[in-house]
């Protein structure tokens, strides 16, 4: 098969950008999983929920995707607390075998993927803007602004999150109760409370990671599993409490992903993230066996 | 009870209940609905042994079972594939797919466990999940045995023991049940069940102690797909028409953590009890409402067992008896102090 | 399978064992020998690598450096639960009991996992029940043997947690800090059952803080310090060893 290096280099490109986008749908599973150690397999619900958001302000009232997103985020906030809440409660409190904080996340992953048929069907939903069609072009670079804009938004998402979590005072409490949530008891400050916001920060990125999805491709309620394989592949792969190692796995995966879209079709996309996922694991970065 | 009397037991409780309501029901509808409760006592039943039994929570029993039902259309189709190459074979019997969907499954399980399992529980969760996409995503690119658009399957025209074929199909998944149910009994009792409780207590005390915690887990995860694998074969027979959408239903996953986690999980009793409970409601309910609706109660009820009484209904009643019995001694020292 | 009878080399011995964890340097050329029969204590400040070095011997953790052999045979490679068969047993620090079997099957666990598991003579059914009993015995426990260890009191959970480990009939005991929290009457329980232990014919390697409860024991101590060995020796020479007095004593 003879391969165009121009079909290559823009596959690459879109894999890059596609990647930019994967790092912000992961940014929350490393928060939770990587940093807190909260296995919340129910996070591509919440993505899928700002993607609806996003559908359903932008089709009634014509708003800007991504403003629906900025806007949602203080909603999706305090669910995450609220979830934290009923997790902690529930589950951490009672010292519960960790069976039943995974079935929790699962029940709430199935009953939203439900709940999202039932309100809005199986049709594939998309949202209209100035860029979701058109396509800048760089030579022979083709890159499409659907996947551009996004791309540019989620590293500055990424890099704000960073920001905040290195200078402000909360941000680098989170960081400690991640490596020891003992010495923050100590400090005097409640363990509790800050894995709350960060659980809620970590909810509160799926509004804009929702509204980003939904501007790449059109959506229905089934996609979230997909995403499953994906964004714990590259919470793993980026070593669970870096940013900076995210965005590597993310681009990573989002350019072998879009190679192996482009050359043997989109259906096998899905399966690279769980190849990548097996692969690391079997490989087995040290602190991941028996952490 | 004796595993042996208990195997024995549960045979004849079987075999009653087929050859009574061969005779009672003449509504074919009975065996359609029962032969799906029955699946799920043998999906749920697989689960709990590495779910309940062990502590490793299996979110990916779709693919599992799906295996088993498309390593049928497989075996169905070999036939007039090996003909084009002028090899004559029999058309394979469904016992005998039953059994090779059982070892397919069985191997996948064991491949997923020996990558994951020797890492923490979340992890195994995780590619478990991951694994029923992958699969799905291999079949739906797979012509030969119907890709996305599915695949027709023909039953054969005579049922083997008479009557119709779906109650030749209700009678197998009868027989799956029974033996499932019996190898969950026999590892409740025997030296391996308590192995396993021990890695679901605390593995790493357990091998301290001596127990080969991934040579046991990687029985668990092989047993449980193979179960899974055996329940699913019999499928592409039940439906006639198999695709990937209805295969890989999110309502197996579901229902096979929900079954175990509400009826109980420590032991076989439980998701028989949830697979009968929600099995029925569930056959009962389609009829009425919406299937979505239909699952969205099982999630919610699911989430809510899990909050509020994770030992599901047999730990409730084994706690009632417990305060029973400890107020009963209670009074009897009251009495004795008077 | 055991080494050829009769070797008279010594039980166990450590060789330039290091235990990294990333960057930072848990243990560092260790060497240690321990002759069969022997009570060693095993002190050092919190962080010093006490438990990293069971962890290691044991097989829980994996030591990038240095060998490790038992009785001759070198344990390279050997996971934890086939060092346990081999005769190498540890009680946990923090005692973790299967909390959802009584004692009785929380005994019955390693008794089957090792002991039914070694070649040669098996216990019949009778046999494993009628051991279990014993032991709970031995640690004063055989009333509540029906019982959750929920149930226990913390002393009985530390003898819940020694009785598991003599389960697997050992040759080696790393007791891990079995006597944290505990008061005075209650050290002198478990040391009681220690030296029963070790007149037995087990080894034992006491790990602890209790600096009465380690000098009393011991035939021999050996003290750890930031990963490293500063001392080995009679107990009443390496208490007055200088580095050890600035390092650790004032406990």
């Amino acid at each position: 098969m003879a391969v165009s290096l121009d079909l290559l280099i823009n596959a690459i490109v879109a894999g890059v950008l596609l990647g930019g986008f994967y790092a912000a749908v992961s940014v929350g599973i490393t928060i939770s999983f990587g940093m807190l150690d909260i296995a919340n397999i129910a996070q591509p619900a919440f993505i899928l929920l700002g993607s609806y958001a996003a559908y359903m302000f932008n089709s009634s009232l014509g708003l800007d995707p991504i403003l629906v997103g900025i806007v949602m985020l203080p909603v999706f906030y305090v669910i995450g607390m609220a979830v934290y809440r009923l997790y902690y409660y529930s589950f951490e409190l009672r010292g519960e075998q960790a069976i039943q904080g995974l079935a929790f996340f699962f029940g709430l992953l199935f009953v939203a993927e439900v709940s999202l048929v039932l309100i809005f069907g199986v049709d594939y939903r998309f949202v209209e803007a100035p860029y979701t069609e058109g396509s800048l072009h760089l030579g022979t670079l083709n890159l499409p602004l659907r996947m551009l804009i996004p791309f540019v938004f989620s590293l500055i998402m990424i890099a704000l999150l960073q920001l905040y979590l290195t200078r402000s005072f909360i941000g680098r409490a989170i960081l400690a109760v991640s490596q020891d949530g003992l010495a923050l008891q100590l400090m005097a400050a409640s363990p509790i409370r800050i894995k709350q916001i960060a659980f809620g920060i970590s909810v509160a990125t799926c509004s804009l990671a929702g509204t980003f999805l939904i501007i790449i491709q059109p959506i229905e309620p089934s996609i979230g599993r997909d995403y499953i394989g994906r964004i714990f592949a590259i919470c793993v792969l980026g070593g669970m409490t870096s940013f900076p190692g995210m965005v590597v796995a993310a681009m990573l995966i989002g350019i072998v992903e879009s190679i192996t879209a482009t050359f043997y079709g989109p259906s096998w996309a899905p399966a690279v993230a769980f190849g990548f996922l097996l692969v690391t694991l079997a490989v087995r970065p040290a602190g991941l066996a028996g952490r | 009870m004796r595993i042996g009397v208990f195997w024995l037991v549960a045979a004849a409780v079987g075999l009653a209940v087929v050859v009574l309501t061969r005779f009672y029901f003449t509504n074919e509808y009975f065996f359609f609905a029962a032969y799906v409760v029955l699946q799920y006592i043998v999906l749920s039943t697989a689960w709990n042994i590495l779910g309940g039994y062990t502590g490793y929570i299996n979110f990916g029993t779709g693919a599992f079972f799906a295996i088993g039902a498309y390593s049928s259309v497989v075996l169905h189709k070999m036939p007039a594939l090996l003909k084009t190459f002028d090899v004559v074979i029999p058309a394979i019997p469904l016992p005998v797919m039953i059994l090779v969907g059982g070892v397919v499954s069985g191997i996948v399980g064991l491949g997923t466990g020996y990558l994951t399992l020797r890492l923490r529980g979340v992890f195994f969760a995780i590619a478990t999940l991951a694994l029923a996409v992958v699969v799905q995503t291999l079949i739906v690119n797979w012509d030969f045995v119907g890709g996305s658009r599915g695949i027709y399957m023909i039953r054969p025209p005579k049922a083997p023991l008479g009557g119709s074929y779906i109650q030749y199909l209700y009678t197998l998944m009868m027989v799956l049940s029974v033996i499932s149910v019996g190898i969950a009994r026999w590892i409740e009792r025997s030296r391996l069940g308590l192995g396993f409780a021990a890695i679901r207590d605390d593995e790493l005390a357990a091998e301290a102690g001596g127990v080969p915690t991934l040579r046991l887990k990687l029985i668990a995860t092989t047993l449980s797909g193979a179960l899974m694998g055996m329940a699913g074969a019999p499928l592409p027979y039940y439906v006639t028409y198999l695709e990937p959408a209805s295969t890989f239903n999110l309502a197996y996953a579901v229902n096979s953590v929900a079954m175990p986690v509400i009826g109980g999980m420590t032991s076989w009793v439980g998701p028989v009890l949830g697979a009968i409970l929600l099995g029925t409601i569930q056959q009962l309910a389609t009829v009425t409402i919406s299937s979505a609706l239909n699952l969205l109660i099982v999630g919610l009820l699911l989430i809510a067992f899990v909050i509020i009484a994770p030992n599901g209904i047999v730990g409730l009643v084994q706690a009632r008896r417990r305060r029973r019995a400890a107020a009963g001694e209670a009074r009897a020292e009251q009495r004795a102090a008077a | 399978m055991n080494a050829a009878p009769g070797s008279d080399g010594p039980l166990l011995a450590v060789s330039a064992l290091g235990k990294r964890f990333g960057g930072f340097v848990a243990l560092e050329n260790i060497d240690l020998t321990i002759a069969a029969g022997e009570r060693v204590g095993l002190i050092g400040p919190n962080g010093s690598g006490k438990s990293t070095l069971v962890n290691c011997l044991c097989g829980t953790l994996h030591n990038e450096t240095g060998t490790v052999a038992f009785d001759g045979r070198p344990l390279d490679g050997l996971i934890a639960h086939e060092r346990t068969r081999l005769g190498l047993a540890r009680s946990f620090q923090l005692p973790k009991p299967f909390h959802s079997l009584n004692l009785i099957d929380n005994i019955r666990v390693p008794l089957l996992y090792t002991v039914n598991a070694r070649p040669g003579h098996h216990l019949s059914d009778a046999q494993v029940e009628a051991r279990c009993r014993e032991l709970l015995h031995d640690v004063a426990l055989a009333d509540k043997a029906r019982r959750l260890p929920r149930d226990l009191t913390q002393v009985e959970m530390r003898k819940l947690e020694l009785a598991r480990a003599v389960a697997t009939q050992p040759r080696l005991l790393f007791a891990d800090e079995a006597m944290a929290g505990l008061s005075p009457s209650e050290v002198e329980e478990i040391i009681a059952v220690l030296l029963r232990l070790n007149e037995q014919g087990i080894t034992i390697v006491l790990i602890e803080h209790i600096m009465r409860a380690v000098m009393s024991f011991s035939t021999r101590l050996v003290v750890l310090v930031a990963g490293q060995k500063i001392a080995d020796g009679m107990p009443q020479e390496v208490v007055r060893n200088p580095e050890v007095e600035k390092a650790y004593l004032g406990e």
